[in-house]
């Protein structure tokens, strides 16, 4: 899934020794998902789970076999955090609840990801991700003022943002540690994390009784705001005018048409009155151009604007190449593909992206003999019984 | 009080891209200073306000992404104000800003001159694209950020143009990740004494959280792109966004391992009689083995169920059920979710100015540490003036006075 494994992707590449617990019978299922790489199904093929996983350990544990509790006992021993997003209650049906592990270890660091929370009255409600976008009240900012509304129905957003709060969180809680000697339990909800970032149109409804409606693109304060129709099949280029200046340049950059010295166009409040109209009058400047050709003419005229990208088009944006966005790894199964470094860049100690993501157990033996220090009959031994699968 | 990171201080003299950064932090439990120009932030300016009332003491924005700060004014681009500046960064552990790349180091204020007065400090920077490449100086709003991070190409119905969040995001975004490599930096600091500059992209952020778009494109040669209210799934496309009674619910038709939950969902319709041949499905099938003429003609039975019921019904339906179903919240229905109230997840901030309180969203996780998820509502310009200038620095009350004269303060 996303939200467990972009917790701890960022630590990952910047030097912890990250450990990715699976099972065959139980396997991060993602596995399972497309796309597969190349077309061609198998465990180690999924490139979503190889996008989210680089730099990271995979050890198989296979945690309802009788002997998986003396395992796991030694890898939370060695640990510092443990981070899961399993539904809640089944870590504790693994004997591997918070309570379970501070006996193992009094000073652990657990982080649970969940969608709503490890407790309360829906803390089991089940949903695919883009759901809990739903749930944490994106519904009503995306669609047409005249039509139902549409999504997100791809980008589980509140995942992410619930993985970026773990992250947070882990980062705080070591520092809580180093200076109290405590390990603490954190317990948190995906849709929360959605809602906290929805917080003026939640005081715009208590205070002034608004709630959120669609709107299309268009934007309280500012006009033109949307996208506008390139030449070519289906592109688009973003456009944002928020002051009288701002629309002097987009003026002066469609070649300062005769329609525009209207006076009606003069201000926000006007442009806004005939917002229909004036869009129709710039799509008849863009759809003459690529849309490329229409970003670099009015980034050059000093309006915010930028091309609906594709995949394809991020992956050979000349900026992130600047910036080392996307890199390549070598694969044992897939082959290359790419990867994606940080969106922030330290001075002193950048990320670095080494280890493709691991195939299923690949590095069982070497965590179980390297890390947690086993001999190599404890590790047979361990092989023999199953429980390593 | 304590909290995760309560003994640490924040400048933050960042904009509408990084306020959210310093409200976390300070959420967290730092000592957030925001440093304003004198006569307010320009952020403060822009947005809705309370009661409609155009005031930079009432600006909603303001409020929801300053909880928990201390606010002072001063200009940095007088020298005076740059030397108050270095006092303060002295004792700080990080500082924040988010003015144009080049801006800081114009004012002699950069990375380099920053950490020789205090070697530990972390220096984030939060800009559109970071603080070198071609796109260094291009102009972006929410949307622009939107449009070229893969998002919006995924986000729409197709005979239109795509699509954006209305509720501002890309800063989020950002803001999210400055506090994470912001924290990354200080872990490394504690441990070895070395601060570092953190350079964050907005573009890059947003990107971030694109997740199988590239992907999709890298392994597969395969462009995701919008559908509406559908997504595509093997070899075809599932609605998931559907009306019901009283508004929308997410619900998605799965087969496979989840199609257990399937059989709950027709149970209950079989109960109101509104099951018809849904009853006979194998719903165990490969989803990959499902066309979309079986897509359509399934839907068509489960969507006239969920427009016979309201999101309460259907939400306790699923609870009660195990049905993977959720109702999509209005603000209004967020304010009274049980779920968030079991959580104790809303505060109650007061607004003395105002004489009444708001609810915010809260911290979005517990610690068994039980800290305290209190918040004080958004500085007034220059509430801490007196308590940093004076108090803390030690200037003396007529010098403070011709520094504010002076425009300094």
């Amino acid at each position: 899934m996303a939200a467990g494994p972009y917790a701890t992707k960022y630590l990952a590449e910047h030097g912890a020794t990250v450990i990715k617990v699976e099972s065959l019978k139980n396997p991060d299922i993602n596995r399972a998902y497309v796309p597969m790489a190349g077309g061609i199904s198998g465990i180690n093929r999924c490139g979503i789970f190889n996008w989210c996983n680089n730099d990271k350990y995979c050890m198989s544990l296979d945690l309802t076999h009788p002997r998986a509790p003396e395992v796991a006992r030694k890898l939370v021993d060695w640990a510092d955090i443990v981070v899961e997003n399993f539904r809640p209650q089944v870590m504790e049906r693994r004997g591997l609840g918070y309570e379970d592990l501070r006996k193992i270890k009094n000073d652990i660091i657990m982080v649970r990801v969940s969608s709503l929370g490890q407790e309360g009255p829906h803390a089991l409600l089940r949903g695919l991700g883009p759901f809990l976008v739903g749930l944490a009240g994106f519904t009503p900012t995306l669609g047409w003022p005249d039509r139902p509304p549409i999504g997100p129905t791809t980008v589980p957003y509140t995942d992410h943002l619930g993985s970026l709060y773990a992250t947070i969180a882990i980062l705080g809680a070591i520092d809580y540690r180093r200076r109290t000697g405590e390990g603490q339990c954190i317990d948190l909800s995906q849709v929360e994390a959605g809602v906290t970032t929805l917080a003026s149109a939640i005081l715009d409804y208590e205070a002034n009784d608004r709630d959120l409606k669609l709107v299309g693109n268009h934007h309280q304060w500012a006009c033109p705001h949307g996208v506008f129709r390139c030449q070519g099949d289906d592109r688009w280029c973003a456009i944002a005018v928020f002051s009288d200046e701002e629309w002097q340049y987009l003026c002066r950059a469609m070649g300062s048409p005769d329609w525009s010295t209207d006076s009606k166009w003069a201000t926000v409040e006007s442009r806004k009155a005939n917002e229909d109209e004036l869009e129709t009058l710039i799509e008849k400047w863009t759809i003459q151009q690529s849309s490329q050709e229409v970003m670099n003419i009015l980034q050059r005229s000093g309006v915010r604007s930028g091309i609906v990208q594709s995949a394809e088009e991020l992956v050979g944006d000349p900026q992130l190449e600047h910036r080392h966005h996307f890199r390549s790894v070598e694969h044992p199964e897939v082959g290359k593909h790419l990867v994606e470094a940080p969106a922030f860049v330290l001075s002193e100690t950048p990320a670095e992206l080494k280890m493709p993501a691991p195939c299923m157990g690949e590095h069982t033996e070497y965590v179980c003999t390297e890390i947690l220090g086993m001999s190599d009959e404890e590790f047979v031994e361990l092989v023999v019984s199953g429980v390593l699968e | 009080m304590t909290h995760l990171l309560s003994p640490y201080r924040v400048l933050d003299l960042t904009n509408e891209y990084g306020l959210f950064c310093g409200k976390v932090l300070a959420d967290l439990g730092a000592d957030v200073i925001k440093i304003e120009m004198p006569g307010g932030d320009p952020s403060r300016n822009f947005g809705t306000f309370y009661e409609d009332i155009p005031d930079p003491e009432k600006n909603l924005e303001w409020f929801a992404f300053n909880t928990n700060k201390k606010s002072i004014t001063l200009n940095i681009e007088t020298p005076e104000g740059q030397a108050i500046l270095k006092k303060l960064v002295k004792s700080a552990d990080f500082l924040i800003e988010s003015f144009h790349p080049g801006h800081m180091e114009d004012l002699g204020l950069g990375y380099t001159v920053l950490s020789e007065l205090n070697p530990r400090i972390i220096v984030t920077s939060i800009t559109p694209f970071g603080q070198s490449g071609p796109y260094r100086d291009y102009r972006v709003s929410d949307i622009v950020t939107l449009a070229l991070s893969g998002f919006m190409i995924q986000c729409g119905d197709p005979d239109r143009a795509p699509l954006r969040y209305s509720v501002e995001q890309a800063h989020i975004m950002a803001s999210l990740h400055a506090t994470a490599g912001s924290l990354i930096a200080f872990h490394h600091a504690q441990a070895t004494g070395e601060g570092q500059h953190v350079d964050v992209s907005m573009y890059e952020a947003a990107i971030w959280f694109q997740y199988s778009l590239v992907p999709f494109w890298d392994v597969a040669s395969v462009h995701l792109r919008r559908e509406g209210p559908r997504a595509s799934r093997g070899n075809a496309s599932f609605r998931l966004i559907w009306p019901c009674r009283d508004g929308y619910i997410n619900w998605r038709l799965v087969a496979g391992p989840m199609g257990k939950t399937m059989y709950a969902l027709v149970d209950w319709m079989g109960e109101e009689g509104m099951a018809g041949d849904l009853r006979s499905v194998n719903w165990t099938m490969d989803m990959n083995d499902v066309t979309q003429e079986q897509a359509y003609a399934w839907e068509e039975g489960f969507g006239a169920f969920f427009l016979s019921h309201t999101k309460a019904e259907l939400l306790d339906g699923a609870v009660k059920r195990e049905i993977m179903l959720t109702p999509a919240s209005t603000v209004e229905d967020l304010l009274n979710n049980p779920q968030f109230e079991a959580r104790d997840f809303w505060v109650d901030v007061e607004h003395p100015e105002l004489g009444t309180s708001l609810k915010y969203p809260g911290t979005p996780f517990k610690s068994t540490q039980n800290f305290p998820d209190e918040k004080y509502r958004s500085p007034l310009i220059g509430e801490h003036n007196v308590a940093i200038y004076i108090e803390e620095l030690g200037i003396p009350e007529n010098e403070l006075a011709s520094l504010k004269q002076s425009g300094v303060i």
